[in-house]
C-alpha cells in the first residue's frame, strides 16, 4: 500500500497545476470583466464576402492575445 | 407615428426615409449609411433600435491637438502604435459592443479595440502614424458614441485593480475542496489497518493545505480583529477570529500528538463560506463613481488667445488649446456654445447667457454683459464669449466649496451596523458559555474541560451571523440596481432603513429639466401671427425660443424677411411688412399701443416671453417648471411617518405650487445657498434626526456629503453627478417611498436570519458542552447552517424585491 505515498503526490502535483492555472488567468486580468465575455461569444461569425450564407468563417481570437502583449 | 429605425425615437414632421427605412433625423442616418457601406449593418440585428443620434457640439475635441494632452490621456504611445481607454457613456447594448469591437472595419488604422461593458470603456489600439487621436474621437462621435474625456480621467494615476480577494477566495477554495477530500477516511471510523498506519500523511497533508488558508485567506480577519480590539470595538470579526485561531491551533495539537484528526475541514469551509461572502457583498457599479468632484465636471483643457507677440505682427487671433491648470489670472479665454465656464473672470465681448443651474440651483440663465463677472461652473448658453481670467482654477469660488471639512471628514465610522452590534453581545455570550462549560467540567471530569472550552468557541459559529448581513443586503444591491438605485455599498441600506426626514433640493430634482409646460395669457394670435412667430423663435439660439419652438406646432415655416437679436432682451423678425417681437416685457413694450392694462403681474417670479405683433402688446407665454411624475405621490407616501423639507437655490416663484403639493408641516425655504443647505442639514442632526438627501447638482455637494444619505437624481446616471452614497435614475423618483420600505424590510430579514442562526448555534452548542464535539459533527453543521442561511436571505429578498419590480415592470 505504500503506493499511496505516490498516488497522494501526483494528486497534489495535478491540483496545483491547477491552482497555478488559476492564478496566472486572475493575474492576466481574466477576472477583471466577467460580464462582456459572455456578450461577445454569442455574436455571428463573419461571413465570407460573397460566398453563401452557409460558410462561415470563424472570428481569430488575435485581438485578446494582442492586447496582452502590449498593455 | 413613424419610429426612427435607428434610435428608436419618435420621427415628427421631419421624417428622412432612406432605403424603404424611416430616420428621425439625418444624423440618425448618417451613421446607419456609413454602417451599411463598412458591412456593418449586423450592428442592427443584435439589438433592436442601438443606434444613438448624434450630437456633437464643433470644436468640442479640439483640445486633443495639444500633444501634452494627448500623452497624458494614452496609455502606450511607442513605435508608431497609440492604445488609448475611453470611457464611452452611451455604451449600453450588445450591438454597442459588436460595433465599438469592429472599429477596424471602418478604419483599417485602428488595429484592436476591446470593449468592457460594466465600466463602459473601449481599449483601442491604433496606428498612430496613419491615425490621430483626435480623429478616432471624432470617429466615435460620428457614430454618436462620444467618448467623455474630463478633468478626472486625465489627473488619476491609474488605478489597479484589487484582486487580492479573488486570489484569497481561491485560496481557501482550493485548501477546502482538497482538505474535505483526504479527510474522507477519517468520517468513516473503523479500526482499519492501513488507516491507522496512514493517518498522519494525510493529517499532515490536511495541515499543509490549511496553513495557506489560515494564514493568508484569512488575514484580513486577523488584522480586523486586532484593530477592532485596540479600539475597543468588538466587531463581527473578532468572534470570526476567536473561531478561527481555536480551531486553527486545537487542530494542530490533536494531529501533532496523535488526539484526534482536527477540524481543519471545518476550517477550511468556514474561511471559504466567509470569504465568499465578503466578494458576494462586494458588487460595485464600475461604471459609475460615486465619488466625483468639481474635476469630473470640467473639461480638461480650454481655448486660449495666445497675446499677439513681437514675432506674429498679423492682427489674426491665434488660438490654443491649452489644459486649464495652465490658465493664469491675465489670460483670455473663449467659451462656445454649451460649454463650462472653468474659472472666474470677467466677460470681455460677446453675449453671455450663463446657466448656473448646477452650481447655485436657479433655473434661470443670467444674461450678462460685458465687464460683468462671470463664475467658474455656468454653462454658456449664447454664442462665443471671450472672457478675462481673474483666478486660476484652483482657487474659485467653485473649488473653494471642496474646502469645506466635510469633505474631508471620512466617512462617518460612528454608524454601528446591525450585524457589529449583534456581535458585540454573541462574543460576550459565547466567551461566557465557554468558561461557566469548562469550569464545569474542570470540577465534574477534568480530562473534558480542554476539550468543551475549544468545542464551544468552535462551534458557535458567527459565520451564520457573518453571512446573514453581506448577502441580504448585496442581493437587495442587486434588487435596487435592477430599478436603476444605484447604491456605493450595503452600509447605506441599513442607514436607509433609520431614515426619518427627507430633504428635497428643487431646480433638477423635483423639476424635470427636460420638459416645460407653457400656457398663454393674453389675445391670441392670428394663424398668420403664429407663422411668423415660429419662423422667428426659429433662428434664435436663445434656450426660452428654442424651447418655446419645441412645443409649439410648426405648421409652415417661412423664412424671414428680416431678423433681429437684441442678446438678453428679445428678437424682431419680419415678414411682408408684419413685424413680431418677442422678449422681455420691457422689450416687447417699447414703442406698443397699449390695449389695456397688463393682466399679469411682473411681481411674481414667473419665466415669461412676451409677445407684441405690429407694434400692438398682445400677450405672454409663461413658463411653468414641469415637476416629475408622481411628485405628488411619494410627498403623500413619505409624509406617513417622515418629515419632508425642500431646500432650494430658486426664488420662490414655485412657493404656492409646492405648498398645495406638501403636507402642511413641511418646511420650504428658497434662496439657499450652497452653504446654507449644509448648515441646515446640520442643525437637523443636531436635533437628532437622520437625514436623507436628494438632490442634483454641484449646489447640493456640501449637503449631500453631510446628511446621513445622499443620493442623487440624475435624467441620464452616464453624466456626472456630485458625490453621493446613491444614484437614483430620475423616471425610478415615484418609487422612493418603496425603496425605503424595501431597505427596513432588509434590516428585517437580517434579524430573522439571525433568529435562525441561534437555532443552530443552541444544536451546536448542545454538542459541544456535553463533550460530544466530533470532528464529523462540525463538519456538517457549520457548512450547513451558513448555505441555509444564504438560501434563507436569498429567498426572503427575492420575495421582498419581486413587489417592487413588478410594480415597476408593471408601469413601464
Amino acid at each position: 500500500m505504500s503506493i499511496i505515498y505516490l498516488l497522494l503526490t501526483i494528486s497534489v502535483i495535478v491540483a496545483l497545476v491547477f491552482f497555478i492555472a488559476f492564478i496566472i488567468s486572475v493575474k492576466k486580468g481574466q477576472y477583471d470583466d466577467t460580464y462582456t465575455p459572455s456578450i461577445r461569444m454569442l455574436f455571428e461569425d463573419e461571413l465570407i464576402k460573397g460566398g453563401d450564407a452557409t460558410t462561415t468563417e470563424g472570428r481569430t481570437d488575435q485581438p485578446t492575445t494582442k492586447k496582452e502583449q502590449l498593455s | 407615428m413613424e419610429t426612427c429605425f435607428h434610435c428608436g425615437d419618435n420621427c415628427n414632421n421631419d421624417t428622412i426615409i432612406h432605403q424603404d427605412k424611416f430616420f428621425c433625423c439625418n444624423g440618425c442616418k448618417t451613421v446607419f449609411t456609413l454602417l451599411y457601406e463598412n458591412d456593418l449593418s449586423y450592428y442592427y440585428d443584435l439589438a433592436l433600435t442601438p443606434g444613438i443620434t448624434p450630437e456633437t457640439i464643433e470644436g468640442k475635441f479640439d483640445f486633443l491637438k495639444n500633444e501634452t494632452i494627448v500623452a497624458k490621456l494614452l496609455d502606450f504611445d511607442e513605435q508608431g502604435t497609440q492604445i488609448v481607454t475611453l470611457l464611452i457613456p452611451a455604451i449600453h447594448c450588445s450591438s454597442c459592443i459588436w460595433v465599438l469591437e469592429n472599429l477596424n472595419k471602418l478604419n483599417p488604422s485602428i488595429k484592436t479595440s476591446q470593449v468592457s461593458f460594466p465600466k463602459k470603456t473601449v481599449h483601442i489600439t491604433f496606428n498612430s502614424a496613419d491615425l490621430s487621436l483626435n480623429s478616432l474621437v471624432s470617429l466615435l462621435c460620428r457614430l454618436g458614441y462620444e467618448p467623455s474625456i474630463s478633468l478626472e480621467d486625465y489627473s488619476t494615476t491609474k488605478k489597479t485593480i484589487d484582486k487580492s480577494l479573488i486570489y484569497k477566495l481561491g485560496v481557501a477554495g482550493f485548501a477546502f475542496g482538497n482538505i474535505m477530500f483526504l479527510s474522507f477516511p477519517e468520517y468513516f471510523e473503523s479500526n482499519e489497518f492501513w488507516l491507522e498506519q496512514y493517518k498522519h500523511v494525510f493529517r499532515w497533508l490536511m495541515f499543509s493545505f490549511a496553513v495557506p488558508a489560515v494564514f493568508y485567506s484569512a488575514s484580513d480577519y486577523f488584522t480586523s480583529a486586532i484593530k477592532g480590539l485596540r479600539s475597543k470595538v468588538l466587531t463581527i470579526d473578532v468572534p470570526i477570529a476567536i473561531g478561527i485561531s481555536v480551531l486553527f491551533l486545537r487542530s494542530f495539537i490533536e494531529i501533532a500528538f496523535d488526539l484526534g484528526s482536527g477540524f481543519l475541514d471545518s476550517l477550511a469551509g468556514l474561511i471559504f463560506f466567509l470569504l465568499l461572502g465578503k466578494l458576494f457583498q462586494q458588487k460595485t457599479y464600475s461604471f459609475l463613481s460615486f465619488e466625483r468632484d468639481y474635476k469630473s465636471y470640467f473639461p480638461i483643457a480650454v481655448t486660449r488667445i495666445k497675446k499677439a507677440s513681437r514675432t506674429t505682427p498679423s492682427p489674426l487671433i491665434n488660438e490654443e488649446q491649452v489644459q486649464i491648470h495652465e490658465i493664469k489670472k491675465g489670460d483670455r479665454i473663449l467659451i462656445r456654445n454649451r460649454e463650462l465656464i472653468p474659472t472666474d473672470g470677467i466677460l470681455v465681448s460677446g453675449s453671455a447667457l450663463i446657466d448656473y443651474s448646477f452650481v447655485t440651483g436657479e433655473a434661470k440663465p443670467v444674461s450678462k454683459s460685458p465687464g460683468d463677472k462671470l463664475y467658474a461652473g455656468g454653462k454658456q448658453q449664447a454664442a462665443t464669449i471671450e472672457i478675462e481670467v481673474l483666478k486660476s482654477v484652483e482657487q474659485s469660488y467653485l473649488t473653494q466649496l471642496w474646502n469645506n471639512d466635510v469633505f474631508k471628514k471620512s466617512s462617518q465610522s460612528t454608524f454601528q451596523s446591525l450585524t457589529d452590534a449583534i456581535s458585540k453581545r454573541f462574543t460576550i455570550g459565547i466567551l461566557t458559555i465557554a468558561f461557566v462549560a469548562c469550569l464545569f467540567w474542570l470540577a465534574y471530569d477534568s480530562s473534558k474541560a480542554l476539550n468543551v472550552l475549544t468545542a464551544v468557541l468552535i462551534v458557535a459559529c458567527p459565520c451564520a451571523i457573518a453571512l446573514a448581513a453581506p448577502f441580504t443586503l448585496g442581493n437587495l444591491l442587486r434588487v435596487f440596481g435592477i430599478n436603476q438605485f444605484y447604491v456605493k455599498d450595503a452600509k447605506i441600506i441599513e442607514k436607509m432603513a433609520h431614515i426619518n426626514t427627507v430633504v428635497f433640493d428643487k431646480t433638477g430634482t423635483l423639476t424635470s429639466n427636460s420638459q416645460n409646460v407653457v400656457t398663454y395669457e393674453g389675445i391670441e394670435l392670428t394663424n398668420d401671427e403664429k407663422v411668423l412667430l415660429i419662423s422667428t423663435i426659429r433662428a434664435s439660439n436663445h434656450p426660452l425660443s428654442r424651447a418655446l419652438y419645441d412645443i409649439l406646432k410648426k405648421n409652415d415655416i417661412k423664412t424671414l424677411d428680416g431678423f433681429q437679436e437684441d442678446l438678453g432682451q428679445g428678437i424682431v423678425g419680419t415678414i411682408n411688412n408684419q413685424q413680431i417681437k418677442v422678449g422681455s416685457y420691457s422689450f416687447v413694450e417699447t414703442g406698443t399701443q397699449k390695449l389695456s392694462s397688463p393682466t399679469f403681474s411682473e411681481k411674481v417670479n414667473r419665466t415669461t416671453v412676451h409677445i407684441s405683433a405690429n407694434n400692438k402688446y398682445k400677450g405672454c407665454y409663461v413658463f411653468y417648471n414641469e415637476y416629475r411624475e408622481g411628485v405628488k405621490e411619494v410627498f403623500d407616501q413619505l409624509s406617513k411617518n417622515k418629515q419632508i423639507v425642500i431646500l432650494s437655490g430658486d426664488n420662490d416663484g414655485e412657493e404656492a405650487t409646492l405648498k398645495k403639493l406638501l403636507p402642511n408641516d413641511s418646511t420650504l425655504l428658497f434662496d439657499q445657498k450652497p452653504e446654507d443647505k449644509l448648515n441646515y442639514i446640520k442643525e437637523l442632526q443636531r436635533q437628532g434626526q437622520n437625514v436623507m438627501m436628494i438632490g442634483d447638482g454641484l449646489n447640493d455637494s456640501g449637503a449631500l456629503a453631510q446628511s446621513n444619505v445622499g443620493i442623487v437624481i440624475s435624467e441620464n446616471v452616464n453624466v456626472f453627478s456630485p458625490a453621493c452614497d446613491g444614484i437614483l435614475a430620475a423616471n425610478q423618483f415615484k418609487n422612493l417611498m418603496a425603496l425605503l420600505t424595501l431597505s427596513k424590510q432588509g434590516i428585517r430579514i437580517i434579524k430573522y436570519a439571525f433568529v435562525f442562526s441561534i437555532f443552530y448555534n443552541i444544536i451546536g452548542l448542545g454538542f459541544a458542552i456535553t463533550g460530544n464535539l466530533e470532528p464529523i459533527v462540525a463538519a456538517i453543521l457549520m457548512p450547513l447552517s451558513s448555505i441555509s442561511i444564504v438560501v434563507f436571505t436569498t429567498m426572503c429578498t427575492f420575495i421582498a424585491g419581486r413587489k417592487l419590480t413588478n410594480k415597476t415592470k408593471f408601469e413601464r
